[in-house]
């Protein structure tokens, strides 16, 4: 017998077809090497401008300010201040965000002084009356989704993998959603959301990466239209500082109700 | 007196403000308040059908150390057309706040409010009630306090030592909705001798568990709220506040699980008459994005009992609260809030509607209407039986 003839069957256990990660094997990877290159931050600080636009071209205006906390082994803390309109100023949002247990939140009002815990179930919910839901604006955990990797594309010149994430938590909105990732950064360049019906609802895209502290990627701005009803939110991202040296203290009640 | 502390008070402020120097920011509302009274009134001084109230509340601010310190003064003026005790000023805030890892220290004049219950604010004591603004006692006077809150994982700590005591403000015999006869609040007393210079102390625990926020507190002082003794002021019977030194403990807890909210206040006070108690229970529950809208609709429901049954100073003796409120979640901001409160011992009713939208992007209206029906001569609401009203508030916010 041929010695060569052994080693036809190790020729055909280490073909490409049998040795492949499936397309979830892949998608979750992806995932995972995404939420990898974003952890380490520590803290941020950011001013953000939503204008709010329906479909006659009227806009409205809020501005407010967000101070997150990274958690190691959880979702973020995060403390939401608004600023403009002038009649919710001052209003405040304090919300430690978990994958899949309902988030801890708490809303202060500043008229009452009164510090209210709100329940946190509803994440399909619009945020201050744009298209973005609570859910969208989330930190993104890999275990709320399951993941299937599509295909590879080219999106406005840069290379992307598009993955098809399918939410695992309870009372989303959305079936799926379809996020394009750049392939050099790894961050989000845009993201189909499917409704509770599969029709495609809204369409985000995110533009103007900028490196922070020579790792992080942070967008400038945000762009999210609903099909639906024809109506579009822009968030403008400004002033992003990281280090600030904020701990836990800075996401509790006592600094909620300090809040103006 | 009150008047020469208060000119005081804002001169300090304002020299503290130029200390501070121009970092600081203003803002705040100007509003008028329009309400109409649809029944005759049961006094004749009371015999206006409409009432218009301007009111101004600037707020300065600043804060620094990375929002570890801050100081604010909030000064609030009313004017109403027909009550003369309805025109008032007050400062609302005029305090110093330092947060550091393990604690704060707030002092100066300001706001505490506690609590979980909607359709009263039964263990919230800090702050005197600013009766003449409105019925629900929702709105408060400044409270001079040193605040410290000792901060800790298992919890906070809040102390205060409350070195001045303000009197509770009431409508004038030209006021509606006031009580029948008046009070006549210059002819207040007190239990302590020292009367407003008592130094009144409180302390509270709060701390969530999971899906449990709770608070337990205490407090020694004089009560915030009087008993009325009724007395004649030139030949005419008016009722008098007596503000009793009393001990009270209290207990508040929210559980929050999914759309609901389990919801608990009660407390236990001595020194004001018989020892008493008083409790209020009740849920919340929301649903969200009714009928594929993006409307919210939470329904609520609270029964209130104190058992000095008939002989309650409030209200809230026996009472079932029902509730609805929908938040539009639109650009706009619109809310509506529906409330039905019931006696169960005598079936008067007291309806409730509020609501609220923003007018392009500086201005406020506010709509209001509160109508009671079926009150019992012995309710402590029958005084204001003939007071239904409607109000439009339309403020300019900056």
């Amino acid at each position: 017998m041929q010695k060569w003839l052994y080693l036809i069957p190790l020729l055909i256990l280490l073909s490409p077809e049998l040795l492949a990660e499936t397309p979830e094997e892949k998608g979750l990877a992806i995932a995972v090497e995404t939420e990898k290159r974003d952890n380490g931050w520590g803290d941020q600080t950011t001013d953000m401008a939503m204008i709010l636009r329906n479909k006659q071209g009227e806009e409205s205006h809020r501005t407010l300010r967000i101070n997150t906390l990274e958690v190691d082994g959880d979702g973020d803390k995060s403390l939401t201040i608004f600023d403009d309109p002038k009649d919710v100023k001052g209003t405040a949002f304090l919300s430690y965000t978990h994958a899949l247990v309902p988030d801890d939140q708490w809303l202060y009002l500043p008229a009452l002084k009164r510090v209210k815990r709100i329940s946190s179930a509803n994440k399909s919910g619009p945020f201050v009356g744009s298209e973005f839901a609570y859910e969208d604006l989330t930190s993104q955990e890999v275990e709320k989704y399951t993941y299937t990797w599509l295909r590879d594309e080219l999106l406005e010149g840069k290379n992307c993998f598009v993955i098809e994430r399918f939410p695992v938590y309870e009372n989303s909105g959305y079936t799926r959603q379809i996020v394009w990732i750049d392939q050099e950064i790894y961050r989000p360049l845009k993201v189909e959301f499917y409704d509770r019906k599969n029709a495609l609802l809204k369409t985000l895209t995110i533009k103007d990466y900028k490196q922070y502290m020579d790792k992080f990627w942070r967008p400038d701005s945000m762009h999210m239209i609903n099909h639906l009803t024809g109506k579009e939110t822009s968030l403008i991202w400004k002033n992003y500082q990281f280090g600030n040296g904020l701990t836990d203290r800075d996401f509790d009640q006592n600094t909620l109700k300090r809040a103006r | 007196m009150e008047r020469y502390l208060t000119y005081a008070v804002i001169l300090f402020a304002i020299s503290l403000m130029s200390q501070v120097g121009i970092a600081g920011e203003w803002s705040g509302q100007v509003g008028l308040e329009f309400r109409y009274f649809p029944q005759d009134a049961i006094d004749p001084r009371q015999d206006y059908s409409t009432n218009l109230s301007p009111v101004f509340e600037p707020e300065y601010y600043h804060e620094w150390d990375n929002g570890r310190q801050l100081f604010a003064f909030v000064p609030f003026f009313r004017f109403d057309q027909h009550d003369a005790n309805r025109t008032h000023f007050d400062v609302r805030e005029l305090t110093y706040v330092k947060a550091a890892d393990t604690w704060e220290l707030r002092l100066g004049v300001r706001k505490v409010f506690w609590g979980v219950i909607e359709f009263n604010h039964l263990v919230d004591i800090i702050n005197q009630t600013d009766l003449v603004e409105n019925i629900d006692t929702e709105d408060k006077l400044g409270q001079p306090m040193i605040n410290l809150a000792l901060i800790r994982d298992w919890g906070t700590v809040d102390l205060f030592i409350m070195p001045y005591f303000r009197e509770r403000t009431f409508p004038g015999r030209h006021g509606r909705l006031r009580t029948r006869p008046p009070v006549a609040d210059d002819l207040a007393r007190f239990e302590s001798g020292a009367e407003e210079k008592h130094v009144d102390l409180a302390a509270r625990y709060s701390h969530f568990f999971g899906d449990f926020d709770v608070g337990i507190a205490h407090f020694y002082g004089t009560s915030r709220d009087p008993r009325f003794i009724p007395a004649l002021k030139v030949d005419k019977p008016v009722l008098t506040p007596f503000y009793d030194l009393i001990n009270q403990t209290s207990l508040d807890i929210q559980v929050t699980r999914g759309n609901m909210l389990w919801k608990l206040e009660a407390l236990h006070r001595s020194g004001q008459g018989k020892t008493w108690n008083a409790a209020a229970g009740g849920f919340e529950y929301t649903f969200t994005g009714i009928l594929e809208t993006a409307i919210d609709l939470g329904l609520l429901a609270e029964y209130h009992y104190d058992d000095r049954d008939q002989s309650a100073s409030t209200i809230f003796n026996n009472d079932i609260g029902l509730g609805a409120r929908l938040a539009f979640n639109d650009v706009q901001s619109t809310t509506a809030l529906i409330g039905l409160l019931v006696d169960r011992d005598n079936g008067g009713k007291f309806f409730n509607i509020e609501a609220s939208r923003r007018i392009g992007t500086s201005w406020l209206l506010e709509l209001q209407g509160r109508f009671l029906f079926d009150q019992a001569s012995t309710d402590p609401a029958f005084s204001i039986h003939r007071d239904d009203y409607i109000e439009l508030f339309l403020t300019y916010n900056f």
